[in-house]
């Protein structure tokens, strides 16, 4: 018999206690450690996970705000860029009007040292005039000047228009001042006779005549009674001199001002 | 010469008997319980660990992973029984190479110790598993008349599964003892190395076996229990 019945229970209980030893020494410990081991791996792999959705997420949020940063920065650069530019227009504009303004001022100033320089120019012209004038008649007609000029007066009186010679007839007799005569050197009182005889008869009444002296009127002689006044004096002539010479002298201004605003222009254009 | 370890008596008395199968299988005992005792005593749970504990976790998910490719979704439950089966038959048979050893698998008296334990098991674990009544409804399926048959094949598998290992086990021994007084030298040497192969093949379609015939058992709630790990492993996957 191969079989021994004693052997076969003593086998089963054998392998039975075996199993239970190797199941409280081997199985237990050694699956216990893995799962140990497997929870720890899930749990860093969980973890691992959190921590990449966190870099995800930081990842996201620096981007947003980089996004956000650059629209602000582009923002503040076109802010700029625009305050810059109005700023610039601004300060152009000021520099163009500061420029203007000095430029109108300088010519104001040209026009005043101008008229100025005119003004000097007729006074001396008329003065020049006066002497040559005056040293002329007396080396060709043998008088002086001013009995000339009371000459030349009594003459104009003489030959005075039909309006002018009642307007001074009206004003004599509305008035109640004398006729002045006003001129620029003494009248000799033989002159001063003649030109009472030439009015009383261009007037035809006894007048009382007032003599006065008067540097402004140039190598002249004037008589004036209520607002209506007769005069001859070298004004006249130099008035048309004086006239040509600002003529003159206006072309020339301009053309310098012309030259320099564009000048001034180009600098101001260079300049922006 | 032994046809097989029960033969060689140490000790005996009356009924009662101390035979070389239940000594070489006490040492087996003992070899397998201090060295598990040995390696699982510093265990670590940390990802570094000692080549023993590497060893014995491989021998360990192996077991595992075999228990539930037969289709066992529970494997763990099964580890001890089928497991220990597995690691007694390798360890007997692998120990041929110590010289005066006499594998307790080449006793008919273990291997149907063995078979006498699936046998057992298999109903248990079914019963366990399913309950009594379903249990015992799958011997009259398809129709009652087939209960004698399946009653007959539960009582021949365990047969086979004894005769199996110790025909194999036996025919090894008898073999290599039959070589050794013809050729001494070389062909000892050769078919030792062939009879560790049998050996080990021999436990791994013992405990496969006996994993097959647990499964079949507890079929009826392994297919209801299947559908919920491949959910799972769809859910892990996703």
């Amino acid at each position: 018999m191969l079989i021994d019945w004693f052997t076969v229970g003593a086998q089963v209980l054998n392998f039975l206690i075996l199993v239970w030893l190797l199941k409280r020494f081997l199985y237990q410990p050694i699956l216990d450690a893995i799962d140990t081991r497997e929870l720890r791996i899930a749990k860093e792999l969980a973890d691992a996970d959190a921590q990449k959705a966190d870099a995800s997420r930081a990842r996201d949020d620096y981007q947003n705000k980089h996004i956000a940063f650059k629209k602000e920065r582009d923002a503040l650069m076109q802010q700029a860029t625009e305050t810059a530019n109005t700023e610039r227009l601004r300060l152009l504009s000021e520099a163009r009007q500061a420029a203007a303004t000095l430029s109108e001022q300088r010519h104001e100033s040209m026009q005043r040292e101008l008229m100025v320089l005119q003004r000097e120019i007729g006074r001396r012209t008329q003065q020049e005039v006066f002497a040559i004038a005056r040293k002329a008649l007396n080396d060709l007609a043998g008088g002086d000047l001013e009995t000339r000029i009371v000459d030349r007066f009594i003459d104009r009186l003489n030959h005075l228009g039909r309006d002018e010679k009642d307007g001074l007839v009206l004003a004599l007799q509305h008035s109640r001042e004398p006729l002045l005569v006003r001129s620029v050197f003494d009248l000799p009182p033989a002159q001063r006779a003649t030109l009472e005889a030439v009015i009383q008869t261009l007037l035809g009444a006894e007048t009382k005549t007032h003599y006065e002296m008067t540097p402004d009127l140039v190598s002249g002689i004037e008589l004036s009674c209520g607002g209506q006044k007769v005069a001859w004096n070298i004004d006249e002539y130099l008035a048309s001199l004086q006239k040509g010479l600002e003529d003159l002298l206006s072309v020339t201004s301009a053309t310098k001002t012309v030259k320099k605003s564009a000048e001034t222009n180009e600098k101001v254009e260079q300049g922006t | 010469m032994h046809l097989s370890p029960d033969n060689i008596i140490f000790w005996q008395y009356g009924f009662v008997k101390i035979n070389a199968t239940i000594v070489f299988t006490w040492g087996l005992m003992l070899v397998l319980g201090l060295c598990s005792k040995l390696v699982t005593r510093g265990l670590s749970k940390d990802l570094t660990r000692s080549r023993w504990q590497n060893l014995l976790e491989i021998i360990v998910t192996g077991i595992t992973q075999q228990i539930r490719e037969v289709g066992l979704v529970q494997p763990r439950k099964y580890l001890g029984f089928i497991g220990t089966l597995f690691l007694f038959v390798a360890t007997a048979n692998l120990f041929t190479i110590f010289p005066g050893y006499e594998p307790p698998t080449g006793s008919l008296s273990t291997t149907t110790a063995l078979a006498i334990c699936v046998f057992v098991a298999v109903p248990l674990f079914g019963i366990s598993d399913c309950g009594l009544k379903k249990y015992l409804r799958e011997y009259l399926k398809p129709t009652f008349i087939m209960l004698p048959f399946n009653v007959v094949s539960e009582l021949s598998r365990t047969l086979a599964l004894a005769a199996r290992l110790f025909g194999n086990m036996m025919s090894g021994s008898m073999i290599l003892a039959i070589l050794l007084t013809i050729t001494p030298y070389l062909f000892p040497i050769v078919l030792s190395a062939l009879g560790l192969l049998t050996g080990m093949v021999q436990a791994y379609i013992f405990s496969i076996l006996a994993a097959v015939y647990i499964a079949a058992a507890t079929q009826p709630s392994n297919a209801v229990n299947n559908s919920e790990p491949n959910e799972n492993l769809k859910v892990s996957k996703e």
